[in-house]
């Protein structure tokens, strides 16, 4: 069995997107003296790209911190991103970084905290994933 | 005009080195690194492809361009000015004075566009037509009224629904114009525009939600009930305004999706569900692609239309914390 890993920031939309399907999940730590999040099985990362520029910043810090962490890294199985098409190019960029960067699929993208259908799209992908894995 | 100015009635030197909302670092740091002029965007390259347009496209691109100039003059010289006596943070009024000036910026760069490619009584012409047009004041005085009403919560709302919905009966043409190879560079000022709406909408939704922490949950209700009605005002308002502008050329249809899919992202910034079924908001790709070329159909790797995905394709990060 595997498992959700997120991050969402104080507007708390990501956190409503993994509240809507309702699958347990594990939150990275917001604030940098919380106690790090280390993760013991397989799972796929569910993050916000923080948007609009092309000057980087677009992956947060605390996911960076999260995936720097050899152990963590290597339980990582896919990647889902939320984004607004507004941002043009950098729509859902983080999660391409992250899947560039550790050679796993970008599963999925959903704007701000998704609506109905992603949550249904999500929640079936997320069960064969999960039988393959 | 009687009513009493309202302004901040206390003021302390801002700190920046200590912050209560993180939230209002973060975006003043998107709002200055996405800065922009319209000076540096070369629309004189779209002379050529002006030309090419029927006299009736021109004049239609020209109202949708002072229909957007009038919502953003609102915005920079009364809507986000009227959020800073309301402001829970000194941080969150500095960063309403950036979104104000860069409201401004929106507004003078279509008459930038205007100089380089129409005339001077095309011009004024086109001005005219928006303080003549029922619908477009309508929609100003809407928003209008509850700028200078006293509830400041509702002031949010009605800022957000500006700056996430009811700009996009007008950022649709240059879209449009785009996805045919048409005035491409006036497309790229316009999705400069579009960037900052979208961190605006975001970040004043935002402050709205905070606020509804604080009140009561009769309060919260209500508040909710006068999102959807004012949504709903704004919404059949915006229809006919469309109609106006659009039914000439055939496009009202498709602009309507373009409607409701910007109406349900203005829901989601202040926190509340989508109201648009997914029947009404099949954006035409054309128009979506235009927009974000990342926001193809690839993108649902699940559902297996992703099948020429490829994983680990090459992206450039600035970010300099990766330690792999």
């Amino acid at each position: 069995m595997a498992s959700l890993v997120y991050f969402s920031s104080t507007s708390e939309n990501t956190k409503r997107f993994i509240d809507k399907l309702g699958v347990p999940a594990d939150r990275i730590p917001l604030r940098p003296k919380d106690e790090p999040l280390t993760v013991d099985e397989p799972y796929v990362l569910v993050l916000p790209t923080y948007g609009g520029g092309n000057e980087g910043g677009a992956v947060p810090k605390q996911v960076i911190k999260f995936l720097n962490d050899e152990h963590n890294r290597s339980l990582i199985r896919g990647v889902i991103s939320a984004g607004n098409t507004n941002f043009g190019t950098a729509y859902c960029i983080a999660g391409d970084i992250v899947a560039a960067k550790c050679h796993v699929p970008h599963l999925y993208k959903f704007e701000l905290f998704g609506t109905q259908d992603d949550v249904t799209a999500v929640r079936e992908g997320l069960d064969d994933l999960w039988k393959q894995l | 005009m009687s009513e009493k100015l309202t302004l901040v009635s206390h003021v302390d030197a801002i700190n920046w080195n200590r912050i209560p909302d993180e939230k209002d670092v973060e975006v003043w740091n998107r709002l200055t690194g996405n800065f922009w002029l319209p000076e540096k965007v070369p629309i004189s390259g779209d002379v050529q492809s002006w030309n090419t347009l029927t006299p009736e496209e021109q004049t239609l691109t020209m109202r949708v361009f002072t229909g957007l100039t009038l919502l953003d003059t609102i915005q920079g010289t009364v809507g986000a000015v009227s959020l800073i006596p309301d402001a829970l943070t000194p941080h969150e009024e500095a960063v309403y004075t950036n979104i104000a000036f860069m409201e401004s910026v929106h507004a003078k760069s279509y008459s930038s566009i205007f100089s380089t490619l129409c005339s001077t009584p095309e011009i004024d012409a086109a001005f005219r037509w928006s303080t003549e047009n029922q619908n477009l004041q309508r929609k100003a005085k809407i928003v209008m009224d509850y700028y200078r009403g006293d509830d400041p919560l509702k002031r949010k709302v009605a800022s957000t629904l500006l700056e996430s919905f009811l700009f996009y009966s007008g950022f649709y043409l240059p879209m449009y114009w785009s996805s045919r190879a048409k005035l491409t560079n006036t497309a790229d000022l316009i999705r400069l525009i579009i960037r900052d709406e979208a961190v605006h909408g975001y970040y004043i939704g935002y402050k709205y939600q905070k606020g509804l922490e604080k009140v009561t949950p009769e309060r919260r209700e209500e508040l909710k009930a006068y999102t959807f009605d004012l949504l709903y005002d704004l919404y059949d308002n915006e229809v006919q305004y469309t109609q106006d502008l659009y039914d000439g050329v055939g496009l009202t249809e498709d602009v309507k999706k373009f409607l409701h899919y910007n109406a349900n992202k203005a829901l989601m910034n202040l926190g509340y569900e989508a109201l648009f079924p997914n029947t009404v908001t099949d954006v035409n790709p054309a128009i979506l692609s235009a927009l974000s070329p990342n926001a193809d159909e690839n993108h649902d790797f699940f559902s297996g239309s992703g099948s020429s995905y490829v994983i680990g394709k090459h992206e450039e990060t600035t970010d300099d914390d990766w330690e792999f």
